[in-house]
């Protein structure tokens, strides 16, 4: 794609986006209903949920483009990859730092240690390892090689997240859609804010990955550079 | 019967405002360091070009 092509793409998907993020906001704080127990409290779970579902989305992506490299060796797979890491945990900061504001005058606490808030928080650390160690990986080859494998490994704890609250007894609520336990006036509200994270989880990638390019494009100008001398 | 208010403490709303503002910084923070850090790549680029064609 020419890049006059991916910039009318970036606008029209950025316009996309706003609209998507505004009738969010609308659906999430004033179309649905107010809930009887939690009252509008009950509204961050609309911001919530997407957020940690587009997470986990993302290390899935980080997981397979890492397998992909490790079978390829193309550094745009590494470069995917690293993209996805550093949304993921964007996404998870989100999720980690809205449950305990929602958790508080419900809970009465902020945090406690049960398996679906260990385990994303120990989900969270892991991939924001995965950023650190790349840091001190000098070699880029060795340092995508170090990556993959270190992101294939952490991705075995985004299924426990997941399955945790199905497997173990939790504090977490238990999930909504699939319990039945979510009004079907509410549902509309939470579809339309998943599918806005959805589309923000794509424009953030094209952002991030872009990034990547012109990252290798300055390692390869930086190599003729040091070979003209 | 307890009310929401009752359950929730002193103003519920507060912690709503709190977590949608959260999500908002968040958000923001991370697209100005995705544009910080594109402007210092795109500006190195310059700088090579330069140094690899200086004719340009």
């Amino acid at each position: 794609m020419n890049p006059e092509a991916r910039r009318r793409l970036d606008t029209v998907l950025g316009a996309l986006l706003a609209a998507a993020m505004l009738l969010a906001l609308y659906m999430a704080l004033l179309q649905a209903p107010r809930e009887r127990t939690m009252g509008d409290l009950q509204r961050i779970f609309y911001f919530h949920v997407p957020a940690g579902i587009t997470g986990l989305i993302a290390f899935a992506v980080n997981f397979f483009a890492s397998l992909a490299y490790l079978i390829k060796k193309d550094r745009k797979w590494d470069g995917l990859a690293l993209a996805a890491a550093e949304i993921g945990v964007v996404f998870l900061a989100i999720v980690l730092v809205t449950g305990p504001i929602w958790a508080k005058p419900v809970w009465l606490v902020w945090w406690t240690w049960s398996p679906r808030l260990t385990s994303a928080l120990v989900l969270w650390l892991l991939y924001v390892a995965y950023l650190l160690v790349r840091n001190y990986v000098a070699d880029p080859d060795r340092k995508a090689v170090a990556a993959a494998v270190f992101g294939v490994v952490a991705f075995v704890d985004a299924p426990i997240v997941w399955f945790s609250i199905r497997w173990w007894r939790d504090i977490h609520p238990s999930p909504m859609l699939e319990s039945g336990a979510l009004a079907p006036e509410m549902r509309p509200a939470l579809w339309v804010c998943i599918g806005a994270f959805m589309l923000l989880f794509v424009y953030l990638m094209r952002r991030r990955v872009s990034l990547e390019t012109a990252r290798r494009d300055v390692e390869e100008l930086h190599s003729r550079a040091d070979l003209g001398q | 019967m307890e009310s929401e208010r009752d359950i929730m403490g002193p103003n519920p709303m507060s912690y709503l405002f709190a977590a949608y503002a959260a999500v908002w910084i968040i958000l923001a923070a991370y697209l100005f360091s995705i544009h910080a850090r594109k402007k210092k790549l795109r500006r190195e680029i310059e700088r090579l070009k330069r140094r690899l064609d200086p004719g340009t």
